[in-house]
């Protein structure tokens, strides 16, 4: 099975400092993967999947995204709308007036024309149970709102991979719950950016730990991940 | 984040998006562009006219306006007088500068009948024409008013700019307030000092460093999602012919009957 993204020996430091933020990074995503990504704080994760969709330019090193390289903006443009990114602030997120407006602003910007946008927006928003939200001002939505709106507006571009950025991140249980089950609920494969070690062990079905720049394989509880699986 | 803050810098939304469409004054559910072009078009009328009698007619009915949509009468006012501030040095001066008949004489300045005329009129026009602002464009809520502007072929980044500030304005304050409430955590209390200036510019440096970072992030997310310089804006405007009609032929009364009695006046003279 090929990988969705192959990326290798990815080397970035951000500039004005020498500091390498990633020194020879490796990472593969196989298809029906979540990959859980942790590591401490400034590892670079965030900027590993920032380097994953063009966002930023490693110094060194490849992405292979969907088995081609993509060099070029047009060509990244194009990665981005099959490998959705979540970020880690849905304020960064989410920055249209309403919540349907947002929902749509991808598919328009994939061509789709408004009517079939707010099909989608409708679609996406039932799937979620988000629909009371439609029309909200998104900047009066509450942070677990904001939260769950922010993945709608990713889905409703129907990504082939999902990168999201610590999505639990100041999340109360019960949101944590409900993003937990539509995250299972999702055909794609994911990488997901967490320091949750429950979070990690509910959704994971491999984790990674950056380090010095670097993944340093698995961690351990990817392993009891693997071997629940494997009796269940 | 909602609610308080800088919510209360525009309360006169409460009045066009907190009650029901029944019981909302008539003049808000009229369409949001028919209500801008109608306040542009009072606007240009009242600034061209000079005889004092239809310029009380013009201010009596901005205030009628104002009473038919039951907005706080006080902040209302408030406010409008807060906009008399950019104003006043003007029209201080106005007596002062206009040349003409002497009425009194300050400090060996001569004041001139024609420039307290001038002065006056340019008072009562300013007034009305804010207070109409605030009272039929004010009550839209911003998001409304951005996509009506939209509506209207006002260029694209002009409406942008509005509805990308009416977005982080709270996202802002926000991160005012938490630097604020830090800053109090460990004992810190304005006075006047190097100590309190230097804390300022450093919140105000920080705040700055923030919104700068903040609008990199949205435009990397806004790319994300495939963003190629065009932003797409939805809504559900539509005209109403017997409401929005009978609005249109309102207006158009008023701005008839304005024009007659500068008119008249004229014409007498």
């Amino acid at each position: 099975m090929s990988p969705l993204f192959d990326v290798s020996g990815i080397a970035f430091a951000y500039p004005g400092n020498s500091f390498k933020a990633l020194d020879g990074a490796n990472l593969q995503l196989f298809p029906g993967e979540r990959l859980c990504l942790t590591g401490p704080n400034g590892a670079g994760k965030s900027t590993l999947l920032q380097i994953m969709v063009g966002l930023l330019k490693p110094h060194q090193g490849r992405v292979v995204a969907f088995g081609t390289e993509p060099k070029t903006e047009p060509e990244f443009r194009e990665v981005r709308c099959r490998a959705g990114y979540v970020f880690q602030d849905p304020d960064d997120q989410l920055f249209c007036p309403t919540v349907a407006e947002d929902v749509a602003f991808g598919p328009l910007n994939m061509g789709k024309s408004p009517k079939e946008a707010m099909e989608i927006v409708d679609g996406v928003l039932t799937r979620l149970r988000l629909q009371a939200f439609r029309d909200r001002v998104t900047y009066k939505l509450s942070g677990g709102e904001r939260r769950l709106v922010s993945l709608a507006t990713v889905l409703a571009m129907e990504p082939e991979v999902l990168l999201l950025d610590e999505p639990t991140n100041a999340l109360d249980e019960p949101t944590t719950e409900r993003l937990i089950e539509i995250l299972l609920s999702l055909p794609q494969a994911m990488v997901v950016v967490s320091h949750d070690p429950h979070f990690r062990k509910r959704i994971g079905t491999r984790t990674v730990r950056l380090t010095g720049g670097r993944i340093q394989g698995e961690a351990a509880e990817a392993r009891n991940a693997e071997a629940a699986e494997a009796v269940a | 984040m909602s609610g308080g803050g800088v919510g209360r810098y525009y309360v006169l939304d409460a009045i066009s998006e907190g009650l029901e469409p029944g019981r909302r004054p008539a003049l808000t559910l009229v369409d949001p562009r028919v209500r801008i072009l109608a306040v542009a078009v009072f606007a240009i009328v009242v600034v061209l006219l000079t005889d004092f009698a239809a310029l009380g007619v013009a201010l009596a009915l901005s205030i009628a306006a104002l009473i038919h949509t039951g907005l706080p009468v006080g902040s209302t006012l408030k406010r409008m007088i807060m906009m008399d501030t950019f104003v006043i040095f003007m029209i201080l001066s106005m007596p002062f500068t206009v040349p003409g008949d002497v009425a009194f004489t300050v400090l060996g300045l001569d004041a001139s009948w024609q420039g307290i005329d001038k002065a006056l009129q340019i008072g009562i026009k300013a007034n009305a024409i804010i207070l109409m602002l605030m009272v039929v464009v004010g009550t839209m809520s911003p998001t409304t008013l951005g996509h009506a502007l939209g509506r209207l072929k006002i260029p694209m980044p002009l409406v942008h700019l509005l509805l990308f500030t009416v977005r982080y304005i709270e996202v802002l304050y926000g991160e005012y307030k938490r630097l604020r409430t830090a800053m109090r955590t460990r004992g810190f209390r304005a006075s006047t000092n190097r100590h309190t200036l230097r804390t300022v510019g450093y919140m105000l440096g920080m705040l700055l460093v923030r919104a700068v970072d903040r609008s990199e992030r949205i435009l990397q997310a806004m790319k994300c999602r495939g963003f190629n310089g065009s932003l797409p804006i939805i809504d559900d405007l539509a005209f109403a012919a017997r409401r929005d009609g009978a609005f249109i032929v309102l207006t158009a009364g008023v701005i008839a009957a304005l024009v007659a009695l500068e008119v008249l006046h004229v014409a007498t003279l």
